[in-house]
């Protein structure tokens, strides 16, 4: 289990603010953290990395991790831009970590990277180089594995594929890992636990079905367009990746967040 | 005959102030590029110094603080029996002071551009700060690391007045191929300070060439250009 107790004043673009985290999560839980921008997701990510410092403690399966340097941590880390060894090959950047022929050859296998093994990190793409990078994090066999928004530079399909590969690793290796992410979707496919983060404090601890499945068929969209066809006034909303015209008042006007009605019908 | 002397002398100068400076540069330099200190202005500014003072005004300080008649210069003198002053080793010293903003300038300015992140996932895959700088930060910086070098070189082998105030012109010793060239025109032997310098011009051009050459394929081979 993972016991952190931590405080920290950040200054924030909305000035002086406190990250107080009073948190435990469970050997094998795969949490997202979730939130506004600058309320201390990342923050509280490189606290749990040793690469920033906070008041109060860190207990690790029983282990305080109190002053102790990154190096020392059994962390993976996933940063959002890669951050590969760029003077590396693919199976260099792996071995860096530790030299586990092995492991790396399991994992780059895992992630369907194997024939690019021997291909310099600078000529791979997004997609690649996040799996590579997943991958790296993952040669340590690490007691915890954090995540900071790895999925948001990538464009959907490749997303999508890498949210499996996540998930597949999570389930062979059952690393306790912490996720940072803004999308509902990947964090629904993903974690088993949410937290939400706003202004430094935790304010909703639970399950995505919990926090999000709608209670009603109500949904709140904004009007992008009005149009007037035969006598009706049509409003074009965007929602669910689609847009939709639905017929409305004459008095609604073009930016306003109207309520439609979403059916849940299988078809 | 043209006597090569001089370059020679030069090129040992220059190499040795090359490599002892590399070796004293390379943590101050990371120390410059990550440090927060309100201190740094400070070391930077003190680091410049040699590019904006005359080489005269250098070379009369390192004069007052070298000669066996300063504290330091009879300490060294007669505990180690090292002459700084008109001596071989002297000029080493002096150079070391006058390439300083060379070396450490463009290897702090590439340690800087590095990606933060990458010298942090360096940290949690168990490396220490010098096998990072070692295996990461430094293999990143190859063309900075050219550049400082070269430039440092370059510059070592080009100057001039520092090395005729602590070093005057010793054959052998201290006279370098920029004394050498001084000298000639002095007492008017135009061809040979012609041949000389036109040595110099030719080596300087094809070192700039190589290292802007070196720059360019590095830049294609990670996908900028």
């Amino acid at each position: 289990m993972i016991d952190i107790n931590i405080h920290k004043q950040l200054h924030g673009s909305q000035g002086v603010m406190a990250l107080d985290i009073n948190l435990q999560i469970q050997k094998g839980e795969f949490v997202a953290l979730m939130g506004e921008s600058g309320a201390g997701k990342t923050t509280l990510l490189r606290i749990l990395a040793g690469l920033e410092h906070a008041k109060g403690k860190i207990l690790v399966e029983g282990n305080s991790w109190e002053n102790m340097p990154p190096q020392q941590r059994e962390i993976g880390f996933v940063f959002q831009d890669y951050a590969l060894f760029d003077n590396m090959t693919v199976e260099e950047n792996l071995f860096f970590v530790q030299n586990d022929q092995a492991l790396a050859c399991e994992l780059l296998e895992l992630t369907e990277m194997s024939s690019l093994r021997q291909r310099n990190v600078a000529r791979l793409s997004g997609g690649q180089k996040q799996r590579v990078s997943l991958c790296r994090a993952m040669m340590k066999k690490p007691k915890l594995l954090l995540m900071d928004e790895p999925l948001s530079s990538l464009d959907f399909s490749m997303r999508s594929k890498l949210q499996h590969e996540i998930k597949r690793l999570h389930e062979r290796f059952g690393t306790t890992t912490i996720m940072v992410s803004h999308d509902i979707h990947d964090v629904f496919a993903l974690s088993s636990r949410v937290l939400v983060l706003e202004q430094g404090k935790i304010i909703q601890d639970g399950t995505a079905r919990q926090l999000w499945l709608a209670n009603d068929k109500y949904c709140s969209v904004e009007v992008l367009e009005l149009e007037e066809k035969s006598d009706k006034v049509m409003a074009t909303v965007y929602v669910a990746g689609k847009l939709l015209e639905v017929e409305v008042n004459s008095d609604v006007y073009i930016g306003q967040h109207i309520q439609i009605t979403l059916n849940g019908v299988y078809l | 005959m043209i006597d090569f002397a001089p370059f020679w002398l030069s090129f040992k100068l220059a190499g040795l102030t090359t490599l002892i400076l590399f070796v004293l540069a390379l943590p101050f330099a990371w120390w410059l590029s990550q440090t927060t200190s309100k201190s740094k202005p400070f070391f930077e500014a003190v680091t410049a110094l040699p590019i904006v003072l005359p080489p005269s005004v250098l070379g009369f300080y390192l004069l007052v603080v070298l000669s066996p008649s300063s504290a330091l210069g009879s300490f060294l003198e007669d505990i180690f029996g090292v002459k700084l002053v008109f001596s071989f080793t002297g000029l080493v010293v002096a150079s070391c002071f006058y390439s300083l903003p060379f070396m450490v300038q463009p290897l702090q300015s590439g340690f800087e551009t590095l990606n933060k992140h990458m010298l942090e996932a360096a940290y949690l895959a168990g490396k220490s700060k010098f096998q990072t700088v070692l295996n990461v930060a430094l293999p990143n910086v190859k063309p900075s690391l050219v550049t400082a070098f070269i430039i440092t070189f370059a510059h070592t082998v080009g100057e001039f007045g520092v090395v005729l105030m602590i070093g005057g012109s010793i054959p052998g010793e201290t006279k370098v191929a920029s004394v050498a060239i001084y000298e000639m025109v002095e007492i008017m032997e135009y061809g040979q300070a012609h041949i000389y310098a036109a040595i110099m011009v030719a080596m300087s051009f094809c070192v700039l060439l190589a290292v802007y050459m070196f720059n360019q394929k590095q830049k294609t081979k990670i996908g900028l250009l």
